[in-house]
C-alpha cells in the first residue's frame, strides 16, 4: 500500500530545491547515537487486497456477538443500529475533519455538537452538557474531579454496585490526583442496590456499612452512583439525593441514556452531575470502544465542567453561527489551570447519538426502551420457570438483571456458545468482581443478562428451553 | 460583493446554518419504529414503584423522516472542511488522508459486532489484532511495554505519568514536580495538574531547543520527570535529546516524549533508544486514523522494561500455546477506562502499519519532512523564519512583518487561506513566538498541491502590502464568515429550546 503522490522525479527535484542530494541529509540534526541503523523489524507492507485477506482473517478467529444470540451487556448493549446512522459518520467531511478550531469551516461538526448537546440536555434534564468525554467510566471520574473543585473536598463515595471498571477507573484517576475514594458502602444482598441507611444488625455494621454511615465518617465531596446499577437494578435515588445533600456533597449520577425514553431524569432526584456511556445510542460494540461519554450538569457549575462546548453566535455579516466556547476552561488556553488535560473526545460518536435520536424520536426512544424493559421482564420469568435458577432479589430493573445459577456458570456459558447463544455475563468475572457486601460464593454463580429489542421471543423461548436441558 | 448577491435569489436557501434538526420535520414524522412488542406489555408504573418513576415529560428529541435527516447531515457536512476536502496543514496535528481500507475494516462484522466479555476462546482474532499492533508499537518506538487502552493523546500523556508516579512512589519516594518546557502543548501542563504534580517552565534557548543551564538549574530529587515533545513544537528536532536524558536520569528522574510529532521519525530513530522512559502515540496522527471532528482517536503507551509493571491492564498477551490472553500487570496503576481502549481505531492504524510496512513507514517519515523543508524554502523570504533550522516533519513561520506592515495579523493570513480553499495552519503556537505560523503540510500532498498552497501564501503576503483591509475582514467564501466569540462567550447559549 503507498499513500505518497510525490513521485520519485520529484522528490529529487525538490530536494535539488533545498540545495540537498539526499533525503538523509535532512535528518542532520539527529545524532548518529540517537540513530536507528538498521531498518523497523516489522512485516513488509501489503497490498490493500492482501491487507482485506490478512484481517478477514483475523475476523474468522472471531465470533461476533452480533451474529449470536447474544444476552450479554454489563455496559455494552447489542442495540438495533437504522441504517442511516453509518451513512451520516462515513460522510469524509465529518469523519476526515479535525477539531472545529476554525468555526468559518466547521459548522457541520459545531452544529452537531450543538444540537446532541441540546439532546444530552433533554435526556437527563439538566442544564448543559459537554461535547463528549472518553467514555463513561471516564466520565465519570472526571465528574468526581470537578466535585472536589465545586466542593473543596476530596473524599469519594462510590456505590459498591457501580460498574467495576467504572470504579476502578475512578479509583486510578483519585490515587494520581489529590482526591481519595473513602471507604465503601456496602451492597445491600437482598436488593442488589447500595445500603443506604444503617441496618438493625449491628455486628455488620463495620463490615458493611451503610452509605449513611460513611457518609457521617466523612467530609464527601461527591457521592456517586449508577441508575440502573451494574445488576441492573434501580437504586433509590430519592433516598441517596436526600443524604447526600444533607452532608453537603454533590450527587453524581451514571445513567443508560436509552432507558432516560421512559424513565424520569436523574435531574428530578437533584442529581448535580449527570454522566454515562452513550454506547447505546447507535454506536456499534466494537469490542468495547470507541464508545461516548457523555457529560451534563446544572448551570451554576458550568464553569468548573471539563471539555469541549458548542455555542451559538453570530457571525460578522449577523448570520447564525455555532462556535467552541468558553475555552478558557481548557488546557490549550489555561494549561496546568485547566479544569482537565482532555483535548481530543469522541466527536465522531457523539455525531453517532445525534443521528440515532433523531432517527428514533423521543416516541422511538420510548418505545425501544420500553420493549427492552418488556422482554427482560419475560426472559427473566422464563429462566425461572425453568427451575436452574434462583432470583437472588426483587428489585426492579431495567433491560439487565442478575440470576443465580444452579451449577457451573462458565460450563453453562460454553454449553449455551455451542447452541449458538451469548449466555450474558459472569458478574464475578469483570474486574476482579468485588462488591462490598456480596460473598465470593454468591457472586460465582452470579449471571447478569442484558435484553434488548433485537432479541424475539422465539430466541428467548429457546435459550429458556435449552438452558433448561443441559 | 453587492454584484455577486444581486445575482442570488432571495429565496435561495442560506450556504451556512440552516434549521436545527428540532426545527425540522413535523411532530408525526418518523424515521425507523420498532417493530411490534412480541411479548406481553408491562406496567411500568407498577414494575419500577417505589425505586424509578416514568418521565411524566418526554424530552425534545427531533421529530424528523430518514429523507430530512439525510438532506440535515448532507448539508452540515457541507459545511465542514475535511482531509478530503482539501490540504489542511494544520501543525501538530498530522492531518493526513486516511485509508479507506482502515474505515471498511473497523466496520468488519467480526471486529464491530464483538462483545468485550465474550468468551475468549471467540475473540482471538481481536486479541490477535492487539498484540501484533503493542508489538508493532514497540518496535517502531523502542519502548517494549504498551499499552492500547488511552482513548486520546492527552489521555496516553495522563497514563504515562500515573505510571511514572507509581514507579516513584513504589521506590519509596515522593517526587513533586514535572519539568515542561514552554513550547509544550498545553495538555502536558494541564496533565501534569491532573497528576498531583507542580509543573515547572523550562524556557528555550535560542535555538528553539531546551536550555540545558536552565534544565541543570531545575533538576533535583524532587524532579519526577521531564515531558518533551520530540521532535519539538518549533518542529525541531532536539539535538541535546541523549544528554537531556542522562541528565534527567542522573537525578532519578523519569523522560517523557510526549508523540505528537512521531511522524518525522519513523525507521530513523526511536525513543526508547535515546533515552526516554515513556512514549504516547497520536494513532489519529501518525497511523492515518482519522480525526472524526475530534474524536474518537488512541494515545497507546510505550514504556522502558522498567515500567512495565505499572501499565493499566489488562494487557493483551499471546499465550505459550498459541492462543491468546489478557494479563494484570504485577503493579499495575489500574484502568484508565472502560474495557480494552477504542479498538475500532486500533484496527484502522493495525491495517495502515500492515499495509505500509517498515519500509513505508520509513518513506512516510522522509517524505514528510521533504515536504515540510520543501514548503519552509518556498516561504521563507515572504515570512519570518524564527528558527533557521532544517525542520522535521513541521516548521514554523512568524506574522510579525505583516503585522508590523500592514497591522495584519496571523489570525487574518488563516482566515484569507480559507479563501484560497485552504484549512489554515495552527496559529498562535506554540506560545514561545509572536503570531505563529505553524505548518504541518504531511507526506500524503502533492508536490502540486505543495505548490499551490506555497503560491497562496505568497499571494496573501502580497495583499497585506496592497489591501490589508481584505485580510482583516477574510474569510468571505465560506459557510459563514468571521463568528463572535466574545457574545458567545459572555452570553452562553449551548443548547435550544422550543419556544412557548
Amino acid at each position: 500500500m503507498r499513500q505518497i503522490p510525490v513521485t520519485c522525479e520529484q522528490r529529487e527535484a525538490m530536494l535539488r530545491a533545498l540545495g540537498l542530494s539526499a533525503t538523509e541529509e535532512l535528518f542532520a540534526d539527529v545524532p548518529p547515537a540517537a540513530r536507528i541503523d538498521r531498518p523497523l523489524d516489522l512485516p513488509t507492507g501489503l497490498s490493500e487486497m492482501e491487507l482485506v485477506g490478512h484481517l478477514r482473517g483475523l475476523t474468522d478467529a472471531n465470533a461476533p456477538a452480533t451474529e449470536l444470540v447474544s444476552f450479554a451487556g454489563a455496559g455494552c448493549y447489542d442495540h438495533y443500529v437504522p441504517a442511516i446512522v453509518d451513512h451520516v459518520l462515513r460522510k469524509p467531511e465529518f469523519f476526515t475533519a479535525y477539531t472545529p478550531y476554525q468555526p468559518e469551516v466547521s459548522q457541520g461538526t459545531l452544529q452537531a455538537t450543538y444540537e446532541f448537546q441540546t439532546m444530552i440536555c433533554e435526556l437527563t434534564g439538566m442544564d448543559v452538557a459537554n461535547a463528549s468525554m472518553y467514555d463513561g467510566a471516564t466520565a465519570l471520574a472526571e465528574a468526581a474531579q470537578m466535585a472536589c473543585r465545586i466542593t473543596g473536598r476530596h473524599a469519594l463515595v462510590c456505590a459498591p454496585t457501580v460498574h467495576p471498571e467504572w470504579r476502578r477507573t475512578l479509583l486510578t484517576y483519585a490515587e494520581a490526583g489529590t482526591a481519595e475514594v473513602s471507604r465503601s458502602p456496602a451492597t445491600d444482598v437482598a436488593t442488589g442496590t447500595m445500603q443506604v441507611l444503617g441496618q438493625e444488625d449491628e455486628s455488620r455494621k463495620e463490615d458493611h456499612p451503610s452509605l449513611a454511615s460513611v457518609l457521617s465518617d466523612e467530609r464527601a465531596a461527591a457521592v456517586l452512583v449508577a441508575q440502573p446499577n451494574f445488576f441492573g437494578n434501580f437504586e433509590d435515588l430519592s433516598l441517596i439525593a436526600e443524604l447526600t445533600h444533607e452532608a453537603g456533597a454533590l450527587l453524581v449520577v451514571a445513567v443508560n441514556p436509552l432507558l432516560l425514553g421512559v424513565l424520569e431524569p436523574p435531574s428530578a432526584y437533584g442529581a448535580d452531575i449527570v454522566v454515562g456511556d452513550g454506547q447505546p445510542l447507535g454506536i456499534p460494540m466494537s469490542f468495547g470502544g470507541p464508545g461516548l461519554g457523555f457529560f451534563a450538569c446544572r448551570k451554576e457549575h458550568l464553569r468548573q465542567m471539563p471539555g469541549r462546548l458548542v455555542g451559538r453566535s453570530r457571525d460578522v455579516d449577523g448570520n447564525e453561527a455555532f462556535v467552541l466556547t468558553l475555552s478558557t476552561r481548557e488546557q490549550h488556553i489555561r494549561r496546568e489551570k485547566a479544569t482537565s488535560n482532555i483535548c481530543s473526545n469522541q466527536a465522531l460518536c457523539s455525531l453517532a447519538a445525534g443521528v440515532y435520536l433523531a432517527a428514533v424520536g423521543s416516541e422511538g426512544l420510548s418505545a425501544i426502551a420500553r420493549a427492552c424493559i418488556a422482554k427482560a421482564h419475560y426472559l427473566r420469568e422464563r429462566l425461572l420457570e425453568t427451575g436452574r435458577f434462583g432470583a437472588p432479589w426483587e428489585t426492579p430493573f431495567g433491560y439487565e438483571f442478575a440470576l443465580i445459577y444452579d451449577g457451573d456458570v462458565v460450563e453453562m456459558r460454553s454449553a449455551m456458545l455451542e447452541r449458538g447463544f451469548l449466555a450474558g455475563v459472569c458478574a464475578g468475572e469483570v474486574e476482579g468482581g468485588s462488591f462490598a457486601g456480596i460473598g465470593a460464593e454468591m457472586l460465582e454463580s452470579l449471571v447478569l443478562l442484558a435484553v434488548t429489542e433485537r432479541r424475539t421471543r422465539a430466541e428467548m423461548d429457546l435459550f429458556a428451553e435449552e438452558v433448561a436441558s443441559l | 460583493m453587492t454584484e455577486r448577491s444581486a445575482q442570488i435569489p432571495s429565496g435561495a436557501p442560506a450556504r451556512g446554518p440552516r434549521r436545527l434538526i428540532f426545527e425540522t420535520g413535523a411532530p408525526e414524522s418518523r424515521c425507523v419504529e420498532p417493530p411490534p412488542l412480541d411479548v406481553p406489555e408491562l406496567d411500568l408504573k407498577v414494575r419500577l414503584q417505589g425505586r424509578a418513576k416514568i418521565r411524566h415529560e418526554m424530552p425534545m428529541l427531533p421529530h424528523v423522516t430518514e429523507v430530512e435527516i439525510a438532506r440535515h447531515y448532507s448539508h452540515l457536512a457541507s459545511m465542514n472542511f475535511g482531509v478530503d476536502t482539501g490540504s489542511y496543514p494544520l501543525g501538530s496535528c498530522t492531518m493526513k488522508y486516511n485509508p479507506r481500507i482502515g474505515e471498511d475494516a473497523a466496520r468488519y462484522e467480526g471486529f464491530a459486532g464483538l462483545h468485550p466479555y465474550q468468551p475468549i476462546e471467540t475473540v482471538q482474532g481481536a486479541l490477535e489484532l492487539m498484540c501484533r499492533l503493542a508489538e508493532a508499537l514497540g518496535e517502531i518506538s523502542g519502548l517494549p511495554g504498551v499499552t492500547l487502552q488511552p482513548a486520546a493523546g492527552a489521555h496516553g500523556e495522563l497514563t504515562a505519568l500515573m505510571c511514572f508516579r507509581a514507579y516513584h512512589l513504589a521506590s519509596g519516594i515522593e517526587r513533586r514536580r514535572v519539568l515542561v518546557p514552554d513550547s509544550a502543548h498545553g495538555t502536558n501542563p494541564a496533565t501534569v495538574a491532573m497528576c498531583g504534580f507542580e509543573a515547572i517552565t523550562l524556557p528555550s534557548d535560542a535555538d528553539g531547543g531546551v536550555d540545558l543551564a536552565a534544565l541543570d538549574e531545575a533538576l533535583d530529587d524532587d524532579v519526577a520527570a521531564i515531558m518533551l515533545t520530540n521532535p519539538n513544537t518549533l518542529g525541531l528536532f532536539e539535538r541535546n535529546t541523549l544528554a537531556i536524558n542522562e541528565a534527567v536520569h542522573s537525578v532519578g528522574a523519569l523522560s517523557y516524549c510526549d508523540g505528537a510529532n512521531l511522524n518525522a521519525i519513523m525507521g530513523i530513530t526511536r525513543p526508547g533508544d535515546t533515552g526516554f522512559d515513556a512514549l504516547h502515540i497520536n494513532l489519529h496522527k501518525t497511523f492515518g486514523t482519522p480525526h472524526g471532528g475530534g474524536g474518537p482517536g488512541a494515545g497507546p503507551v510505550c514504556v522502558t522494561e522498567a515500567l512495565k509493571p505499572f501499565l493499566p491492564g489488562p494487557i493483551p498477551v499471546h499465550l505459550d500455546d498459541g492462543s491468546f490472553g489478557l494479563a494484570e500487570p504485577a503493579r499495575s496503576i489500574g484502568r484508565v477506562r472502560s474495557f480494552f481502549g477504542n479498538f475500532g481505531v486500533l484496527v484502522r492504524a493495525y491495517a495502515y502499519i500492515r499495509g505500509l510496512g517498515g519500509e513505508g513507514l520509513r518513506e512516510v517519515s522522509e517524505q514528510a519532512v521533504l515536504s515540510a523543508n520543501y514548503l519552509k524554502e518556498r516561504l521563507r523570504d515572504a515570512y519570518e523564519l524564527p528558527y533557521d533550522r532544517t525542520c522535521m516533519h513541521e516548521f514554523v513561520l512568524s506574522g510579525v512583518r505583516q503585522k508590523r506592515e500592514g497591522g495584519v495579523r496571523t489570525l487574518d493570513i488563516a482566515k484569507r487561506l480559507l479563501d484560497y480553499g485552504f484549512h489554515p495552519p495552527t496559529i498562535y503556537f506554540p506560545l514561545i513566538v509572536e503570531e505563529a505560523l505553524m505548518i504541518e503540510p504531511t507526506e500524503t500532498e502533492s508536490l502540486e498541491e505543495l505548490d499551490r498552497f506555497a503560491k497562496a501564501m505568497l499571494a496573501i503576503a502580497e495583499e497585506v502590502s496592497t489591501d490589508p483591509a481584505l485580510l482583516k475582514a477574510a474569510p468571505f467564501t465560506t459557510p459563514v464568515r468571521r463568528v463572535d466569540e466574545v457574545a458567545a462567550a459572555r452570553k452562553p447559549d449551548l443548547r435550544f429550546r422550543r419556544e412557548g
